[in-house]
């Protein structure tokens, strides 16, 4: 069978980072490929290169046999490539079945009403999709679940010959997922081809017919999704190989004095649910991975926590409540977040970003810490009048923790310091770590994808999983018990 | 409000605005001469801002380079009026045109900011050339529309009407659809198979017609052009608090938030320079508390909550 897309050496590269290399797949028409690779491993990248968002800067992207590849958006969309966005972004102002009309509109600028034809055509899509209920109501009022509908209902309409769906199931409860699948699975049945990008295999394995998994922008390993899952490769980018436990001094556990309590802890995202009843602990010096997949709700926690999103619950730290405190006087009590966005200040050199975190320490305090901070991350004292923009991925991170323990925190909360960093760096980072586990009381909460770089260092692991915990334990029981869901 | 029950009522405010001139004198009539046609730059900066996301600081550039254009062939060249009514729309389109290749490679502030460095360098050229443009003083016109206080009514409030139903079927159309899409989100919009830059392109060549039309008109209304009534920043400000005061993305709204300016700033002159701090400052606070605008409830898409 001859096929409807075919990619072939797409390569993009972000200045110096590369982001697609050299990767090459084909879907025919009536065919499901998924597109598998954890954060940052650039299978976003090549469906916007197939969408034409991005330009790749090689390689070819035939839609049945002619090269679309640098077209720009509209043109490679009229020629039959629709894309289902994982963020549903409407518009404000016009209701589900305009929108659904608008993805029905041809390219025109003469067009001053919509026959009836048209609007049938929307009355059927939103049947389809199961919006018919509520194809008069504006999308600020839909629950989450509709608007992903609405996305689904406008490929349908532009019906074209390939479909990319990026990330259909993320934030939908299981019901969903089914409702999803068979929508999804329909456009196969009507012979598009459907490109499927998704973090897990796992998650889409019951639809897809093939697999392809990428990491870093390398094409790892291609198959069935079965054949994937049991790919050594894939295995090892996932759960890095066997999970390997540190030996570490006994620290009591929860025997420990609790430092920080959250207690049934739930936030709301407009019609999302983020975080769902959510109750862990952190006993003093105590090392707390939170592990969970992408939008599992690891930010939303730690923002709760550290007072930057409203939340209902309590949040206890050192036995007091925290809640009515604003997030600069809980930081300065000593809850100190080095986000997942390390927001760096880029102009300003690395000295000069740690000069900031230490900025209320007396001198001598800041020149002690300071020395402290070069010794465990080297690389920083030889960076120290580089502008920050200029470090590598690895480095910011390793400044982004650095700049946080300037201020001296008695619970240090890192969100996904891995992401979209080389393994080689994870390890330098890893060492880090456990040398700051190691030499000092730290308390440190950890909020982790990667297992294999969120285990070795806890104590305990808490598994997050849209928005509950649904696991809790020790590092050596995690991967019998609670390691499947993780390829 | 459903389109339905819209028309009627909008066609016997209409009524009643036509019969004015039979009821009130011609003072009250030339200020809602003049609110007329600043109604329909309003008009055509909401079809920008509201529709194609576009936000233009210096609406009084694309009305300077229409009004001027007019003026300048009237005085020197003696065109009709007809002739140099299309010509300064003309200008004004391809004014729009050059402001529009940057809008689409830029984004956000930077656009604005040229904007309102092409009313700055628009002031800056006539008062350099004041040779022949009069610089600060002005130009006469010699021709007027007719020096009827009647006839000039009527102009300005048949050519609000027309503009304004252009402009708002325009709004409603698919067109219209497809405008707001690419503004909101534009990688959505050519993911869906628009070309983005070609509908904005378009938005901004419809917007500057109008907005140099109403420049244009305005000139043989008034019989004498000057930077302080078409082109000074403050025109340009003014034009936008009554967009926004009357409702942003109404189309409609604009036309009535300038009628409301021009009659709110006449009835506090009096008070002199503080009638200019005072609609200032309401409009301030109508942007803080009341960001729908006069007709942002009433005209509130027709979708159920």
């Amino acid at each position: 069978m001859t096929p409807l897309l075919e990619v072939k050496g797409l390569t993009k590269r972000f200045g110096g980072l590369i982001a697609v290399s050299d990767i090459s797949f084909s879907i025919a028409g009536g065919e499901i490929l998924g597109l598998i690779g954890p954060n940052g491993s650039g299978k976003s990248t090549v469906m916007k290169c197939i969408m034409g968002i991005e330009r790749p800067n090689a390689g070819e992207v035939l839609l049945e046999g002619t090269n679309v590849a640098g077209w720009p958006t509209h043109k490679i969309a009229r020629q039959g490539i629709g894309i289902v966005f994982q963020h549903a972004r409407p518009l404000h102002r016009q209701t589900v079945l305009e929108h659904i009309i608008l993805a029905l509109l041809p390219d025109d600028l003469l067009m001053l009403r919509a026959n009836r034809a048209v609007r049938e055509r929307a009355e059927m899509i939103a049947e389809r999709v199961g919006l018919a209920a509520v194809m008069h109501r504006l999308p600020r009022t839909l629950p989450f679940a509709d608007l992903r509908r609405l996305e689904l209902g406008k490929a349908i309409a532009r019906n074209p010959k390939v479909v990319l769906v990026d990330e259909p199931f993320a934030g939908l409860t299981a019901t969903e997922v089914g409702d999803f699948s068979e929508l999804i699975a329909s456009f196969r049945a009507e012979g598009h081809a459907v490109l499927l990008v998704d973090h897990n295999v796992k998650s889409v394995a019951a639809l897809v017919d093939r697999a392809l998994a990428m990491y870093l922008g390398e094409y790892v390993a291609h198959g069935t999704a079965d054949e994937v899952m049991r790919n050594e490769t894939v295995r090892r980018v996932y759960l890095g190989g066997k999970l390997e436990v540190a030996a570490r001094p006994d620290t009591g556990g929860l025997a420990r004095k609790p430092l920080l309590g959250v207690d049934n802890l739930s936030v709301q995202y407009g019609k999302a649910q983020a975080l769902d009843s959510v109750s862990i602990t952190v006993g003093e010096g105590e090392f707390v991975s939170v592990v969970g997949l992408n939008g599992a709700g690891k930010t939303t926690l730690f923002n709760a926590i550290s007072g930057l999103v409203a939340a209902s619950g309590t949040v206890t730290w050192n036995g007091q409540s925290l809640a009515g405190r604003s997030a600069a006087a809980i930081a300065r009590g000593g809850i100190v977040q080095c986000p997942e966005t390390r927001e760096l200040f880029g102009e300003l050199n690395v000295r000069e970003n740690l000069d900031l975190g230490g900025q209320h320490l007396p001198k001598e305090v800041s020149a002690r810490q300071l020395a402290w901070l070069f010794d465990l991350f080297p690389i920083l004292q030889e960076r120290q009048n580089q502008a920050a923009r200029t470090l590598s991925g690895g480095e910011q991170q390793m400044l982004a923790i650095a700049r946080a323990l300037m201020m001296q925190p008695k619970l240090l909360i890192l969100d996904e310091p891995t992401l979209g960093l080389a393994p080689v760096i994870l390890e330098q980072l890893s060492k880090a770590l456990e040398a700051l586990r190691q030499t000092t009381d730290i308390t440190v909460l950890l909020g982790e994808q990667n297992v294999t770089f969120a285990l070795p260092h806890a104590d305990r692991v808490y598994v997050l999983e849209h928005a509950r915990i649904v696991w809790e334990g020790p590092p050596g029981r995690f991967a019998e018990e609670a390691g499947a869901g993780y390829l | 409000m459903r389109t339905s029950r819209l028309y009627p009522l909008l066609a016997l405010i209409l009524l009643c605005l036509a019969l004015l001139p039979f009821g009130v004198g011609g003072y009250i009539l030339g200020l809602l001469t003049v609110g007329y046609y600043y109604g329909v730059i309003a008009m055509a900066w909401d079809l920008l801002f509201g529709f194609a996301g576009e936000v233009n600081f210096g609406p009084s550039f694309l009305v300077g380079v229409g009004a001027y254009t007019a003026a300048l062939l009237n005085h020197y060249q003696h065109w009709p009026i007809w002739a140099c009514l299309i010509a300064g729309s003309l200008a004004a389109m391809v004014g729009g045109m050059v402001l529009a290749v940057p809008a689409l490679k830029l984004k956000g502030p930077y656009f604005g900011l040229i904007t309102l460095v092409a009313v700055l360098l628009l002031q800056n050229m006539l008062v350099l050339f004041s040779g022949v443009t009069g610089g600060e003083i002005g130009l006469d016109v010699p021709d007027v529309l007719t020096i009827s206080d009647n006839g000039n009514y009527w102009y300005a409030l048949g050519f609000m009407t027309i503009s304004g139903a252009i402009l708002f079927g325009l709004s409603r159309s698919p067109t219209g659809l497809i405008l707001q899409a690419s503004g909101q989100d534009a990688i959505e919009a050519s993911a869906l198979g628009f070309n983005v830059a070609k509908h904005k392109m378009v938005a901004f060549a419809v917007s500057a017609i109008f907005s140099g039309l109403a420049g244009a008109m305005l000139i043989f209304y008034l019989a004498t052009v000057s930077v302080g009534t078409v082109v000074d920043l403050t025109i340009g400000a003014q034009v936008i608090i009554a967009a926004v005061m009357g409702g942003r993305r109404t189309i409609l709204g604009a036309a009535l938030g300038s009628v409301l300016l021009i009659i709110g700033n006449e009835l506090l002159r009096p008070i002199g320079q503080l009638a200019t701090f005072f609609v200032s400052a309401t409009a301030l606070v109508m942007i803080l508390f009341f960001p729908g605008g006069f007709l942002g409830r009433l005209l509130r898409p027709e979708g159920r909550e």
